[in-house]
């Protein structure tokens, strides 16, 4: 800290040195098992169960990879993946956007409850209801469904939250101009609030996306059947097939279920940044 | 920092933000709120009101305080899963969860497991942060590195770490061959086993509560820290005097956040050990899913839930109300 700007050059030599450590073994750590995994994925039986161990395959072959997509419909998984998400992530954002309009700019008698309601719901983990959640979709003949992955999950507390913490920090006289236009308040909503808005918004949808995508405990729950299954959900039917786990498959798996996410981190790594941030300091 | 301040707040920074704009003639009226004419006829705004907000809090209602409700009424039921009849049991769930000998072991392993994932999380978070915080070339792309795990799958990380684990053929083993340790036991001992789910827990997290922390840091006043250095503070000193106390809020915001989502992990412990061996890695969540799902005792997973629940209300209440009187903001 104090080193930044505080101390002499003199004193700052060692400490840089050790500061360069530190970030080296952390990436390290980061780093070493994603790259096992990966390492793994092109391995033949014969180099994986060996000690000492391997780091390196001998060959660059696609068999392992081949083989997972021939044990399990992976296809299927994309799929049913992309769709609950896009559907599951936009709905959420639309609910979020709505409820923080009418929070902030609209009159209502209970409004601070109906906003506190929206929040307390951030306290109760989806584990307390899901026995009632999962008889409710049962009944409803939602099982191995996409609304029964997606309805329940739905409600939008903290894209609420965040969306009115930002329309409070905007500037007034750009709704007021909006305003006096006799503008509704769905325009003004979609026309003056949305595009002034949009890093925030871009923000907080590639957090949604993300936690949709990665989504398991409720699919597993309302899905059993493999062509409806997500990716997490589905990987594991890799797992454990005669007993054995067969590594070098398992992995080829993995890195399907992982990379794409890694992709779109690195690329959008500014924004879902600024999104995992924005929940913690907003002032 | 205002997040969880808000929180408690409720609407009243609305008014704080828009004073000092001249929200008009808005002194009595809450100040966003600026539809000229609204007051001959409120219904309108009212109506408005639920078309924007209704959904999202009908969806809430459905789907998290009536299930909320019907979890507890569900607890005092001895009812299986899919079964239409269910005897209606009082408190003895409750009884049964308080007196069976696993209950020990089932707090103990969730105590252990979130101590350690949250606790360890803040610790290992800050160090993250501080060095990130620091000039270092490359520090950019470390951000970002550390940061990759918190938004992979909860099962692929498990998945993978398992095979990082493996006691013949996995990364650990072959670290510790390498200093003369056999690698121990992680599939099959259940104090090994729990040490396992904890590291790949603060793996996959750490990066979020170094990125929240470093956020953090950049934000404490440099000139501070440059006055306390000509005063011939040390930096260790400068750190523990000025820059922790200035962390309190987050610190506060990251131990509401992060104990509520180790209290809810699943996914890997689902993915590496399914709460096994010995039952060694069943957090309270963990029997939950367990109780209901596996073994189709659904009175009895609510009665935990409801336990649960009830846990997690009071720790976050006394967080609120003793960082209240502590932290300042």
């Amino acid at each position: 800290m104090a080193t930044q700007t505080a101390t002499t050059s003199r004193r700052r030599k060692p400490l840089q040195l050790g500061g360069y450590l530190g970030l080296v073994l952390a990436i390290a750590i980061m780093i070493l098992p994603l790259a096992w995994m990966f390492l793994a994925g092109f391995k033949e039986r014969d180099e994986i169960y060996t000690v000492p161990i391997q780091w390196l395959p001998e060959a660059y072959d696609l068999s392992n990879y081949a083989a997972a997509l021939a044990a399990v419909p992976f296809g299927n998984f994309f799929l049913n993946s992309t769709i609950t998400t896009v559907i599951g992530a936009g709905l959420k954002m639309l609910l979020g956007l709505t409820t923080a309009y009418a929070v902030v700019f609209l009159e209502f008698p209970f409004k601070k409850f109906v906003f506190g309601l929206v929040i307390f719901a951030l306290l109760v983990p989806q584990q307390i209801v899901m026995i009632p959640n999962f008889t409710l979709v049962a009944s409803l003949g939602w099982i191995n469904t996409y609304q029964g992955i997606i309805v329940p999950g739905l409600a939008s507390a903290f894209g609420t939250f965040l969306f009115r913490q930002h329309f409070l920090t905007l500037p007034i006289s750009i709704l007021e101009a909006a305003a006096l236009d006799g503008a509704s308040h769905w325009t003004r909503l979609w026309r003056f609030i949305v595009p002034i808005s949009a890093p925030t918004i871009a923000a907080v949808a590639l957090i949604s996306i993300v936690s949709e995508w990665n989504e398991y405990l409720w699919p597993l729950l309302v899905v059993d059947r493999s062509d409806m299954m997500t990716l997490p959900v589905g990987l594991t039917l890799l797992q454990n097939n005669d007993g054995v786990t067969n590594w070098g498959v398992l992995m080829a798996g993995t890195v399907l279920v992982t990379v794409p996410v890694l992709i779109a981190f690195f690329a959008l790594q500014k924004r879902i940044i600024a999104g995992l941030t924005a929940g913690g300091v907003t002032g | 920092m205002t997040t969880i301040e808000d929180l408690q707040r409720g609407t009243d920074s609305a008014v704080a933000v828009a004073a000092p704009n001249g929200a008009g003639s808005a002194t009595t009226v809450p100040a966003r709120v600026f539809t000229p004419r609204k007051k001959k006829k409120p219904w309108k705004s009212w109506l408005l009101f639920l078309l924007f907000a209704g959904p999202n809090v009908a969806l809430l209602i459905v789907f998290t305080y009536k299930p909320l409700l019907q979890s507890l009424y569900y607890s005092t039921l001895q009812w299986n899963l899919g079964s239409a009849s269910a005897i209606p049991v009082g408190l003895g769930n409750y009884v049964t969860w308080f007196n069976d000998p696993g209950t020990v072991r089932v707090v103990t392993v969730t105590l252990i497991f979130t101590v350690a994932t949250v606790g360890g999380g803040m610790v290992i978070g800050l160090l993250f942060a501080v060095l990130l915080n620091r000039k270092l070339h490359g520090r950019g792309a470390a951000r970002t590195i550390v940061v990759a795990p918190y938004v992979l799958s909860g099962v692929a990380v498990g998945l993978l770490w398992l095979f990082v684990f493996d006691p013949n053929f996995g990364i650990t083993a072959a670290l510790l061959d390498a200093i003369g340790v056999a690698s121990p036991p992680w599939y099959n001992d259940p104090h090994w086993a729990l040490v396992m789910v904890i590291i790949v827990y603060l793996w996959k997290n750490v990066g979020y509560v170094a990125l929240i922390y470093l956020a953090a840091l950049q934000s404490v006043p440099r000139d501070l820290l440059e006055a306390a250095s000509l005063d011939g503070a040390s930096p260790v000193r400068a750190f523990r005097n000025i820059v922790l106390p200035l962390l309190g809020p987050t610190t506060f915001f990251l131990s509401i956040t992060t104990l509520l989502s180790s209290l809810q992990s699943f996914d890997i412990i689902q993915a590496m050990t399914k709460g096994g061996p010995l039952e060694g890695t069943t957090t309270m969540m963990y029997q939950i899913y367990q109780e209901g799902f596996q073994a189709g005792r659904a009175g009895y997973s609510s009665a935990v839930a409801t336990i649960l629940f009830a846990v997690l209300l009071v720790v976050t209440l006394i967080q609120m109300k003793y960082v209240e009187k502590r932290v300042h903001y």
